[in-house]
């Protein structure tokens, strides 16, 4: 068939489905009048020129027209294979199953992570509460006098310095969204320098935790101290350690990739590693509503160490059991 | 496909053809990104003016800071596309294999930001674009997206009008879409490339100026529609 036959004979599908493009296309901008062409048929007119252009190209039809029909093509392609999630569904669905299963597949990531947080903050607090000299190897002078200050039995709202007694709780959650989700992030993404960059971020927050834990119980604060962290604790600790465990995945397909490229590795790692964020985002988020209006809150201590029991316990139980199917899995 | 010297990369659709994925070079790229960041620059300055609300716009804008800084690629990447900066530069991020990126790609490519601004305004980041083929950084190699550039509209083509003239025997294909191709882009250029070219493929017959491109016309329009004279 000649080329100008071939043009003749397939110029109504060309016409149709180009109409029907500009509606998919339109639909992305501006609201349109509903639609004249069926989009039912499109994944059908659609093939016919994926079908024409090969056809062109065979045939050695003109440069211009099989230019004109990859165009074509290129423009429905992603149309057809377009991927619409539901996206509250598909957020509860990831709480409930993907998050906690994701987490169980890479267990040993996880207790890696839980370790270079907990080990030096536990090392870092036993130190800090027998010795008071140790405190200044990590802070200067001037933060511990902030620390003290922020966590004084005196103060009004524990947990917050005196210039930032006055601000509100919704202020404070802002402020806690902020620093708490991007270190979460950062911890992360510096993973892909090789896995030290997470291990780093880890152990360095360990550190600073467990002294001020330390200093503060030696200094008789810790009553506002433990308080204060007790109901948020298990949240953002927990994920912390996650977002680091999600950091060593993408070094560990770079240090040890198996028998795959590193690049390869790095990819389907990368794949559950975001899972893992993004459900540790999520609990920081809990953290943070839990911490500006919870914490500083003026509830008794033995309430307040009772919700931080129970807030460990269903954190364990619903990283260990949440989407475990009836069969096991 | 042969290899080509172009940046375009080829991918394999189910329906068994190659469509052509034109990648961004690292230029546009960083315009792009400049123009985020005056984008962003400008909401922040937007923003600040919450402070009135006291504590409450505090909060409000330490939240809506916290958006900007992390999720604004994301949600415009999930939602558009592209970010309005690449958008202005005519670019697109994709799936490498094509299809409209998606929540987790985004989310990788963009918090893996924080190691392609290492050590100090992306130096990691144009390393990896300037060593890959397809001008990826370290976010997008472990998320698997490429940028493109989105404004890959063909050039109008004429109708091949001149009467047919047989062609000589035993032309090869790609001589023949050589012929079609120069028939087709002929009125776009100017008389002497013209000429110049049209002399080159009719070469063994020896014509010189207009008449070479009146043969050639003809020979395209012997391959485009026959010796038949009935066809529009």
């Amino acid at each position: 068939m000649k080329q100008q036959q071939f043009e003749a004979a397939n110029a109504p599908t060309w016409r149709r489905y180009r109409l029907l493009l500009e509606q998919l296309e339109g639909d992305a901008k501006s609201k349109r009048p509903p639609a004249q062409e069926d989009p039912q048929g499109f994944p059908q007119l659609y093939r016919a020129v994926c079908g024409h252009y090969a056809l062109a190209r065979t045939r050695a039809y003109s440069p211009g027209l099989i230019a004109d029909l990859h165009d074509l093509a290129r423009r429905g392609y992603p149309h057809l294979y377009r991927r619409r999630p539901r996206m509250l569904r598909a957020a509860l669905g990831f709480m409930a199953e993907d998050f906690p299963r994701t987490l169980r597949r890479h267990a040993l990531a996880f207790w890696m992570g839980m370790a270079l947080l907990f080990l030096p903050m536990l090392a870092m607090g036993v130190a800090t509460y027998l010795d008071e000299e140790i405190v200044y190897s990590l802070m200067d002078g001037l933060q511990v006098s902030n620390l003290e200050e922020m966590y004084d039995p005196a103060n009004r709202k524990p947990g917050r310095s005196h210039g930032r007694q006055a601000d509100t709780d919704f202020a404070m959650f802002g402020f806690y969204i902020m620093n708490n989700v991007g270190i979460g992030f950062r911890s992360f993404a510096s993973g892909l320098i090789f896995g030290v960059g997470s291990a780093v971020i880890l152990v360095f927050n360990g550190l600073h935790i467990g002294a001020a834990a330390g200093h503060l119980t030696r200094l008789d604060y810790g009553g506002t101290f433990w308080t204060f962290v007790s109901g948020h604790g298990p949240y953002e600790l927990t994920a912390i350690a996650i977002s680091g465990a999600a950091g060593l995945l993408l070094g560990k397909a770079l240090l040890a990739p198996g028998r795959r490229t590193r690049l390869a590795a790095l990819r389907t790692n990368a794949r559950d590693a975001i899972v893992l964020v993004g459900g540790a985002a999520l609990m920081l988020l809990l953290a943070a509503i839990v911490e500006a209006f919870w914490s500083s809150g003026p509830a008794p201590a033995p309430v307040k160490y009772g919700i931080g029991l129970a807030g460990w316990v269903l954190v364990a139980l619903y990283l260990a059991l949440s989407g475990r199917s009836r069969h096991g899995a | 496909m042969q290899p080509s010297i172009d940046t375009v990369r080829f991918n394999e659709t189910p329906e068994g053809i190659d469509l052509g994925l034109r990648v961004a070079g690292p230029v546009p790229r960083a315009l792009a990104l400049a123009l985020d960041g005056v984008i962003r620059a400008g909401l922040y300055l937007i923003l600040t003016p919450l402070l009135i609300l006291a504590d409450f716009g505090l909060g409000l804008m330490l939240l809506a800071f916290f958006a900007l800084e992390w999720l604004y690629p994301v949600v415009f990447e999930v939602w558009k596309g592209a970010t309005p900066g690449k958008r202005a530069m005519g670019l697109a991020v994709v799936h490498d294999d094509g299809t409209p990126i998606g929540l987790p790609a985004s989310m990788i490519r963009n918090l893996l930001r924080v190691v392609d601004f290492l050590p100090l305004l992306y130096g990691v980041g144009l390393v990896a674009v300037l060593l890959d083929r397809d001008f990826r950084r370290l976010g997008d190699l472990a998320a698997g997206t490429l940028v493109l550039r989105a404004d890959g509209r063909a050039q109008p083509r004429e109708a091949v009008m001149a009467g047919p003239v047989a062609p000589p025997l035993g032309l090869g294909l790609e001589a023949q879409q050589a012929i079609l191709s120069f028939a087709e882009r002929s009125q776009r250029l100017s008389a002497a490339r013209r000429i110049e070219l049209a002399e080159v493929l009719t070469q063994e017959l020896g014509d010189r100026g207009e008449l070479a491109v009146a043969r050639v016309r003809g020979w395209a329009s012997w391959l485009a529609r026959g010796r038949a004279q009935e066809l529009p």
